[in-house]
């Protein structure tokens, strides 16, 4: 009776599969040639990377709706958190080693998180990767016993959390008084990007961060 | 030409190989390494197409963020099977 279930499921993962396939190679041919659109546009677009110039500039609104999921993800978090209360949020006790190694890295990897940030403007990186690298800082932190667990976030963290989003936001109002919505002003377009990826690397560092360690109480 | 064509090879099949045994394999703590060496695979072959922006945020976030999200997921597991009723 199970096998026979278990190859029926097979079977129709296997159709769905196929099916997927065949839409795949089914599709029309594009019409619009995307690429080839941002590449001549990318003098307007403040930065010389299509992909900062895409999720900055051209599609600026998508990305200003992933960090509010991201922070809206990290609240959901924070509020399953709060029932788990009472647990001791401690420091542990790890090993040496592993503790001056994480104190040797941490700014280590600050500098990297910065470094990114900036080179996103003409190379691969930006305030995601950048904010990945700052988040991966903190959990090893966590790890070796030098950074408490987020029980409660006091008002600092709370405003470094919303900062990213507030400063977006600022921006896109400031831009749709002018013109359009992140439609930014050509003589200031390259700063103003520039300032929305800092705001963001710092806030998603803490965002990815936070996910675990207001999750995370430490167990002996 | 060869060289990259075998290296493209191997590493699909070292995809194929991780995904099926991270979903097959009984034990959870082993599914979460070869999750995290899925990701890292992954990473790899994003870089192999030209997207290094996705490499990069497929190892930072893929790999090691969800890595250890699912590591702290199986101790919480494992300490509560440990002592039950706590």
């Amino acid at each position: 009776m199970k096998r026979t279930l278990n190859a029926l499921i097979a079977l129709l993962c296997a159709g769905l599969a196929l099916a997927l396939g065949w839409a795949m190679l089914a599709l029309p041919e594009f019409t619009v040639r995307l690429p080839v659109d941002v590449a001549a546009n990318l003098d307007a677009s403040g930065v010389a990377h299509p992909v900062t110039a895409v999720l900055l500039n051209f599609r600026g609104y998508d990305t200003l709706l992933e960090v509010a999921v991201l922070l809206l993800a990290l609240l959901g978090v924070l509020a399953l958190s709060r029932v788990a209360d009472g647990h001791a949020h401690r420091p542990a006790s790890a090993h040496p080693v592993l503790q001056t190694l994480a104190r040797l890295l941490a700014p280590l990897m600050v500098l990297v998180a910065g470094y990114q940030l900036w080179v996103g403007a003409h190379a691969p990186g930006g305030a995601f990767q950048a904010g990945a690298v700052l988040a991966a800082a903190g959990v090893l932190l966590r790890l070796a016993g030098l950074l408490p667990g987020w029980a409660a976030p006091g008002r600092l963290l709370r405003g470094g959390l919303a900062l990213g989003l507030l400063v977006f936001l600022a921006v896109a109002v400031a831009a749709l008084l002018q013109g359009g919505l992140l439609q930014y002003p050509l003589d200031c377009v390259s700063g103003l990007i520039l300032l929305v990826e800092a705001g963001l690397t710092l806030s998603i560092g803490l965002t990815l961060a936070g996910l675990y360690l207001a999750s995370a109480e430490w167990r002996k | 030409m060869t060289l990259a064509l075998a290296f493209d090879l191997l590493l699909v099949a070292a995809l194929l190989w991780s995904a099926a045994r991270a979903l097959t394999i009984p034990d959870v703590f082993h599914a979460v390494v070869l999750f995290i060496v899925f990701g890292l695979l992954m990473a790899l072959a994003w870089a192999r197409l030209d997207a290094p922006d996705i490499a990069l945020a497929e190892a930072a976030i893929g790999a090691g963020l969800t890595g250890a999200l699912l590591l702290d997921a199986v101790g919480h597991l494992r300490a509560k099977r440990r002592e039950p009723g706590t």
